[in-house]
């Protein structure tokens, strides 16, 4: 009895239950449900004081948008933030599991984590799961060995960079980290760049769109800057569009007269 | 929708051309610096010299996740048993560990390693461990994707017993000769001298002058 409700305790995580009947259906010519995968730009630079993240904020399902204005920038730690690209389940899934693991190791060890643990913990978990989390992340942060950028993909290897780019607007965003970045941009500078970069993705890229995120990380503060630029905003409208009554002209009118019948069942009441 | 370009659905992996090659006292690595996915160069400035012990490094080529974790994995077994035997490891005991993973796992994994490094007992070693999991001891190996541009490369210029800066410049050439010819193989050309005293790195750029066209930009390829 009492191992019979401890059995139906459902278990965190991901859940592969499903994995050998959908196979079957799919055999059997079913169309799945798309996912909404994020076709994303995301960017991370170091410059002289920390890192600074940048986003864009759509999210997409096929060719539909999905949502015009979400959050790519997933926190991590105090110090650590992590932009995701690719099946938005998957990169908030996975940011929330570790962001966990990572506060239970902070309580542990009574340290500040540093951002190669963050990258490790990241990079074993998608390894693990051989490429099925489609989650390729853009992770930066700062720890007392200092500023770091690592770009970390789906099947789990991991490159650091001081500067990087992920997701469909990629190509874009790097076109202009390659000709503009260099070695110690002050903040100011750093905060242009990322907005350029990202908005060349917005710009260029149709999988990506609407407005800047960006996140500051310096040695002791952190500065989450949700809408930093709203790049598409909606034009105010100038005249009153609509039809004035009597524009459409009327051909004939019939006017029908309806019987409406109502009848009433008397149901006796249940007396026990 | 978009660009046909789905690079979730591309595997990361280093089209690469890596080498080493024993001379006495030691060994010289190299290695291109491309990561690719698909057609994409995720990284041009990649480092697939990769530590594992204080005096035995790896030379990286297949998938960047297949290698990466492999060599994660050996890197903390060898600290593992260097801290119980208080002994450092061997370049044998890494590459045969190597080996272990790459044959047991030879169906799931795309890794083709080139193991170097030098030990109290046999002084500088290179084994190579190929797709299969198979373990070879060579004095001289090239591998990766750009590795068949330069067999003969190699084949007419190696001799035994080349002294270690006769030996860095062969290295740097047949890297040179493999990213001028490989479309997958690219970026600066990475070199390590292991000896008795550790590792000496050294950068070559494939420019003209042999400089950096970036300026400042030492300090993130290095």
């Amino acid at each position: 009895m009492y191992m019979d409700s401890a059995r139906d305790v459902p278990s965190g995580g991901f859940n592969f239950d499903n994995c050998r009947r959908n196979a079957a259906l799919l055999q059997g010519g079913f169309k799945p449900p798309t996912t909404t995968k994020t076709g994303t730009t995301i960017v991370g630079i170091i410059y002289k004081d920390g890192v600074i993240l940048g986003a864009d904020t759509r999210a997409t399902e096929g060719p539909i948008v999905s949502d015009k204005n979400c959050a790519k920038i997933h926190y991590l730690a105090d110090n650590i933030y992590c932009c995701g690209a690719g099946t938005a389940a998957d990169t908030e899934t996975t940011t929330d599991l570790i962001s966990s693991q990572l506060e239970l190791h902070r309580l542990n060890t009574e340290r500040q984590v540093p951002v190669v643990c963050a990258n490790n913990m990241l990079k074993q978990m998608l390894f693990r799961y051989q490429g099925h989390i489609s989650a390729a992340l853009v992770l930066g942060g700062v720890d007392k060995y200092g500023p770091h950028i690592y770009c970390i993909h789906p099947h789990g290897s991991a490159d650091k960079l001081p500067y990087a780019t992920m997701g469909s607007g990629s190509l874009a965003a790097m076109a202009v980290f390659e000709s503009r970045w260099k070695p110690d941009l002050s903040e100011e500078e750093g905060k242009v760049l990322v907005r350029d970069a990202i908005a060349s993705g917005i710009f260029n890229d149709l999988g990506s769109g609407s407005n800047v995120d960006l996140c500051v990380i310096r040695k002791d503060s952190t500065e989450y800057l949700r809408n930093y630029e709203l790049a598409n905003k909606k034009g105010e409208r100038q005249l009153n569009y609509s039809f004035k009554k009597g524009s459409t002209p009327i051909l004939h009118t019939t006017i029908k007269d309806l019987q409406i019948t109502e009848r009433v069942h008397v149901v006796p009441m249940e007396i026990s | 929708m978009g660009p046909d370009y789905d690079f979730t659905d591309t595997p990361v992996s280093t089209g690469t051309t890596i080498m080493a090659v024993e001379f006495d006292g030691g060994v010289v690595i190299g290695a291109d610096s491309r990561t690719s996915s698909g057609a994409y160069v995720a990284n041009r400035v990649t480092d697939k010299l990769t530590q594992i012990s204080d005096k035995i490094y790896c030379c990286r080529s297949g998938s960047a996740a297949d290698t990466q974790a492999i060599a994660d994995i050996v890197a903390y077994s060898l600290n593992y048993h260097r801290n119980q035997t208080n002994k450092e490891p061997l370049v044998w005991e890494a590459a045969s560990e190597f080996r272990n993973y790459c044959y047991n796992y030879r169906d799931s994994l795309l890794a083709g390693i080139i193991v170097a490094g030098w030990d109290e007992e046999r002084g500088g070693q290179v084994y190579s461990v190929p797709l299969g999991g198979m373990l070879t001891h060579e004095a001289c190996t090239i591998g990766g994707s750009g590795s068949s541009f330069i067999y003969g490369f190699v084949r007419e210029h190696y001799r035994e017993g080349m002294p270690k800066e006769e030996c860095v410049d062969f290295v740097k050439k047949a890297v040179q000769h493999a990213i001028f010819h490989d479309g997958s193989s690219g970026g600066v050309v990475r070199i390590g001298i292991i000896t008795k005293d550790g590792i000496e790195r050294r950068l070559f750029y494939n420019t003209e002058s042999g400089e950096s066209t970036i300026v400042g930009s030492e300090s993130f390829v290095n």
